[in-house]
């Protein structure tokens, strides 16, 4: 098994029945189209999982590491490996994409092909950050995620989808520009080498640390999306089609929690240390200040939308809290968000498909026409609250008990999450689905399908299994986040 | 594993494998399978707990894990159980009210279209309420803590077409999540200082940290104990509903019946106490935390007993009255009278279970008619729950030999020995509180069930207050923004002046007797329960808190303290509360409604709860939304969108349109402008 490029085909499988699906042509082969996708998407799925089965959870370092030479005039490798924390987000992005695939398969009539081709390509190309270990690759890699999902948006989204693309494309590549010349600059110092490795080796005085760190931080705060960089994503997801909310919540969201990870933490360590309450004041203004924004919100994808910059607070503050519950929970966070925020994201468009509003206001009483829905939205609802014995509750605990250790008021602050974000989700579920029917039209709704069932069913599975028995999650990131965080202790600034 | 341990297994997994199938499979399996079910399951899991209790108390006490939950760092979080006298108790009483409760939910929701989903959510909440119980670890009690939180979720809103139903089960469960927000808070202080979640490591550990402080604000420390005992009792005083956290529990009475004795009155509003109780180590070693605890219980067993005095809904006069009772337990725990407040936790999850089945029963004869103005009489037509309820108001009341007397008598007292600050005030509600318990439980008995019978007669002026309200409370409803059907389920009152009210069915009664027995002579226990070495190592009590060893030496047997009582203060306030309703709804039943009118502020005072849910809503509820709204259109939409991101592109726009003045076309603009930077760039080169 170790012979098989594990890695590389975990990228290529997905890009290249997507570059297949395309070739289908218009929709007339619509049906062509979506079972390749399928097929495409399934492989891509199934060839990670011995990632997981053949990964020693005790050894440090990369595994499955694959290195060859890509542009060789600037020492840039084409060179690939993963830890824990990376597989764990590989398996929750291409396990996504079989979803979203089956997700879009009634609901997306037109242009069938090129939807589903976005997908797969995204989905290779977010394996692809996930597992490079050249700075080069990871940029290039990191950036070109922004093509597919800025068409995702830009064509099957809604009415003012073009303000919102246009808005999520410019938010974040510029962001990310400066990292780019701090890559660069790295690249100079290192000696002239991309390798993570090598650049985690560098040593950099403060004043050099505190500005790539700021280059970084500009690149993945606006991902995560951080206070106050966050107002892309409200947008983005109210006009996108509900697999681009999916993928966007579930894995591009995560791409800024890796980055600090994998870039921030290890290459400028003492400047990490010394920014991170700025870095934890803004994720805790995004846990509190964002809940209270999310609890006035009449749109309900809009509602989800600031609840998942609320959640993905907890990443960023369990990552600089600097401890291995903060570390492991804010990892732990990023796998269970990605199947909550897909599965509320679905829920929504559950009800979208057949009502064709996202307004809370004209709904109420769904339970009553549809209780499977009902039943599955209130698991997911819960998990969104937090809910012990569901995933939702796994990293927000373990980042608490983190951050008491830091500071109790730190904790505090983000144990308010317990009751506004049940608030918000419990109160939009209240108006939605609870009371008598609303209307004509929620009189007319019909339970969901074999396909939305499916879909809804595996995440429930897994919402649920990871509540109840997060260790298998958790097992496979112990030996990462401590290498990770050993790194972190040594300081790399020049002796005098 | 030994045969013992799969026992301690089947305890919890018997009610869940019931919960899953009728959850899951209800419609496809249909009613009776459904309730044949969960029903078999509650038998396997009250019949091992039976079999484990024998096993604890010839002392055989489990600790151990069963399966490693995580692993963080070098902390492991388990799922584990503590099997002591302490939790086998509770095992004993929740697996025997939920069976009760499941029998009498045949009759009870006979006609609900949600049969099969009630008893999968009731055999869920026994689940949840075991694994708190049987939990020897932190963890695992919150994971209880918030399952029980959601199932009574589920259930306040079952009916979830009401408005009322599904206003309540949210605030249910946000004062819920308020309380466990400090109980999380306090389960990260104990991580913190102790390393672990797990009981037995944690309780050794506590007085090595008695002497620590934390600084939450600089320059001011706190003794950690003191911290960590009351934030884990915030957690405490939402789940059993202590003041100002209690404003739940009446409303939950929104729920069907049998769980508002099921959930609402015998089990999970007792985990609190339970939590309290098993956290003793803790709390013995913090006065201060202590003085806390029983003044929080005072407050609650006194003012809360007297919202019960002017309630009609006979539902919450049950409800007041639990929380007057949990109450008592409080201060009982304030008293380090842990084994008296675990004991009234015992008694009183019978005779509460009893008068809340009882309130069902008589709901049922009157077609699901609350309002005690409507009913009266009823004793005659129904002769077994007049009994049941009877006996259950006579516990209530603390009357002797009745339950209630012996485990509300000992608190009494321990109060009046209790040496903690707060004490005596604690003591006097506590005395006044069993005046105003004995009217009220009184009140409920002959106004519901003797004197005139008017809910034949529409005419009486009771009957047409009744009305009048009910008619303002549906127009008010009308003007809701919702404007839903509000007589969905629970209110449909079709001409039931027609025929008399008779006896519910036998589910319904059986039960009803089944708790009443317990209702009478649990209280002879307390010899073994109170005095003996019952609890064992599973509570502890500082050698400085005397309360209960110098009761202990006075004790001289059940008939001793029968006799005794009969020359104390207590028993006659209780005589006296329960003769004033007698005068007042029996002699004089005219008399209330004119009382009512001369001490109109006060009632109104009551019948407002204090105005604690108007503040509630208005500062809280309302409060959050006017922040979001303003942080919304204010920061993100205002300042960050229209300033910062929009403005950044106006500027990017404004440059763009400056610069292009510059690229005008002509030649000798750009020839000029190359010589003014060759210039600059020479004298730039040259200067440094």
């Amino acid at each position: 098994m170790q012979e098989l490029p594990l890695l590389s085909l975990a990228i290529w499988a997905p890009i290249i029945a997507g570059v297949a699906v395309l070739f289908t042509g218009g929709d007339r082969n619509a049906h062509a189209a979506r079972v390749i996708a399928l097929i495409g998407a399934v492989i891509g799925f199934l060839v990670t999982l011995p990632l997981y089965t053949g990964f020693d959870a005790q050894a440090a370092g990369f595994q499955f590491v694959r290195r060859m030479p890509w542009i060789e005039s600037f020492n840039v490798w084409y060179h690939l490996g993963i830890d824990g924390i990376s597989l764990l987000l590989i398996l929750l992005n291409s396990l996504t994409t079989v979803l979203v695939v089956i997700a879009g398969w009634q609901v997306i009539q037109t242009r069938v092909a090129q939807y589903m081709a976005a997908f797969l390509i995204l989905s290779g190309l977010m394996n692809g950050v996930f597992s490079a270990l050249d700075a080069m690759l990871f940029y290039v890699f990191f950036e070109s995620t922004l093509i597919p999902m800025f068409i995702i948006i830009g064509v099957w989204g809604g009415p003012n989808r073009v303000y919102a693309a246009t808005k999520f494309f410019l938010y974040t590549l510029l962001g990310s520009l400066l990292s780019l010349v701090a890559l660069i600059y790295l690249y100079n110092v290192a000696g002239g080498s991309f390798a993570f490795i090598d650049l985690y080796e560098v040593p950099l005085p403060l004043l050099i640390q505190v500005i790539v760190f700021i280059a970084f931080f500009m690149a993945f705060a606006v991902k995560v999306p951080m206070w106050p960089v966050h107002t892309w994503l409200p947008d983005a997801h109210v006009e996108a089609p509900t697999g681009g909310s999916v993928v966007l919540a579930a894995i591009m969201l995560k791409l800024g929690g890796y980055g600090f990870l994998r870039l921030s933490l290890p290459i400028v360590p003492d400047a990490s240390l010394y920014l991170a309450p700025v870095v934890i004041t803004l994720s805790l203004i995004a846990v509190v200040y964002i809940g209270l924004v999310a609890l006035v919100q009449t749109d309900m994808k809009k509602l989800i939308a600031y609840s998942s910059i609320s959640h993905m607070g907890f990443v960023t503050l369990g990552i600089f809290i600097f401890n291995a519950q903060g570390v492991e929970g804010a990892v732990l966070q990023m796998i269970s968000h990605g199947f909550i925020s897909a599965a509320m994201f679905l829920c929504v468009g559950v009800l979208y498909d057949r009502m064709h509003s996202r307004q809370i206001a004209d709904y109420g009483g769904v339970a009553n026409k549809m209780p499977v829905f009902a039943a599955l939205f209130m698991l997911f609802a819960m998990a969104n609250a937090g809910l012990p014995g569901t995933s939702g509750f796994v990293g927000e605990f373990l980042v608490i008990l983190g951050a008491m250790k830091v500071n109790f008021w730190y904790a505090f602050a983000a144990a308010i999450t317990l009751i506004f974000g049940a608030a918000y989700t419990l109160w939009m579920y209240k108006r939605v689905m609870f009371g008598a029917v609303a209307n004509d039209h929620v009189a007319e709704l019909q339970d969901i399908n074999g396909c939305e069932c499916l879909v809804l069913g595996v995440l429930a599975a897994l919402v649920l299994v990871m509540g109840v028995w997060p260790e298998p999650f958790a097992e496979v990131l112990h030996v990462s986040v401590n290498e990770l965080l050993a790194h972190v202790s040594l300081s790399k600034l020049p002796l005098q | 594993m030994t045969a013992m341990q799969k026992l301690y297994l089947l305890v919890p997994l018997a009610p869940l494998a019931g919960a899953i199938i009728a959850g899951l499979f209800g419609k496809a399996i249909g009613r009776r399978a459904a309730h044949t079910v969960t029903i078999l399951g509650m038998v396997v899991c009250l019949v091992a707990s039976f079999l484990v209790y024998r096993d604890v108390m010839g002392g055989n006490i489990f600790n151990g894990p069963v399966y490693t939950w995580l692993v963080s760092g070098n902390i492991r979080f388990e799922i584990g159980f503590l099997i002591d006298p302490l939790s086998a108790t509770m095992m004993m009483v929740v697996s025997f009210v939920s069976l009760m409760v499941h029998i009498y939910t045949i009759g009870y929701m006979a006609d609900d279209p949600g049969y099969q989903r009630f008893f999968s959510y009731i055999s869920l909440f026994t689940f949840s309420m075991l694994m708190l119980v049987m939990s020897n670890n932190f963890l695992q009690l919150f994971f209880g803590w918030e399952a029980v939180g959601l199932v009574s979720y589920l259930l306040i809103g079952f009916w979830y077409t009401r408005p009322t139903a599904i206003y309540a089960n949210l605030k249910a469960f946000l004062v819920n999540r308020v309380g466990d927000f400090g109980f999380l808070l306090g389960i990260a202080l104990v991580l913190m200082y102790f390393g672990t979640l797990d009981y037995a490591a944690v309780f050794a550990g506590a007085d090595r940290l008695s002497g620590n402080t934390i600084e939450l604000f600089p320059g001011v420390s706190w003794s950690l104990i003191t911290v960590i005992c009351i934030l884990l009792f915030i957690g405490a005083m939402g789940k059993s509903a202590q003041f100002p956290l209690h404003v739940w529990l009446p409303d939950s009475m929104e729920g069907p019946t049998p769980i508002s004795a099921l959930i609402h009155a015998a089990t999970m509003v007792t985990a609190g106490i339970f939590m309290v109780a098993r956290m003793s180590p803790l709390f013995e070693l913090s006065e201060t935390a202590l003085s806390f605890v029983l003044v929080i219980g005072a407050i609650t067993a006194f003012f809360m007993a007297l919202i019960a005095t002017v309630q009609y809904d006979i539902k919450r006069v049950v409800a007041y009255s639990t929380l007057s009772q949990l109450g008592y337990m409080t201060m009982a725990l304030g008293a380090s009278a842990y084994s008296a407040a675990i004991f009234h936790l015992f008694t009183h999850a019978f005779f509460k279970a009893v008068l809340f089945l009882g309130a069902g029963s008589v709901i049922i004869a009157m077609h699901h008619q609350q309002d005690m103005r409507k009913m009266g009489g009823l004793a005659k037509y129904m002769p077994i729950t007049y009994m049941t309820v009877l006996i259950g108001a006579l516990a209530n009341a603390g009357l002797p030999p009745f339950a209630g007397f012996f485990s509300k008598e000992t608190i009494v007292e321990a109060l009046h020995h209790a040496t903690v600050p707060g004490a005596g005030f604690a003591y006097a509600l506590a005395v006044a509180g069993v005046f105003v318990g004995g009217f009220y439980s009184f009140r409920l008995v002959f106004y519901a069930f003797h004197g005139k019978e008017r809910f034949a007669d529409p005419h009486h002026p009771d009957v047409i207050a009744a009305d009048a309200e009910a008619a303002a409370v549906a127009a008010a409803a009308a003007h809701d923004d919702h404007k839903h059907d509000d007589h969905a389920h629970d209110d449909h009152d079709h001409g039931h002046d027609s025929h008399a009210p008779h006896e519910s069915p036998a589910v319904v009664w059986v039960p009803l007797v089944l708790l009443a027995i317990p209702s009478v002579c649990a209280g002879w226990l307390i010899g073994t329960f109170v005095y003996g070495n019952y609890f064992g190592s599973s509570i502890t009590v500082h050698p400085a808190h005397t309360a209960m060893a110098t009761m202990a030496q006075g004790f001289h047997g059940v008939f001793g303290m029968m006799t005794h009582a009969l020359g104390t203060l207590p028993f006659w306030l209780a005589v006296a509360g329960a003769g004033s309703a007698w005068f007042l709804y029996i002699v004089k039943p005219e008399l209330p409604a004119k009382l009512r009118r001369q001490w109109g502020v006060v009632v109104t005072i009551l019948m407002e709860k204090y105005g604690l849910d108007r503040f509630n809503d208005w500062f809280f509820a309302g409060g959050a939304r006017a922040l979001g709204t303003g942080l919304w259109k204010g920061g993100d939409i205002a300042v960050i969108d229209n300033v910062m991101v929009n403005g950044s592109a106006r500027l990017v726009g404004w440059v763009a349109s400056v610069v292009r003045q510059v690229q005008s076309g002509y030649i000798y603009h750009y020839a000029f402008a190359m010589i003014i930077g060759v210039l600059l760039l020479l004298t730039l080169a040259y200067s440094g």
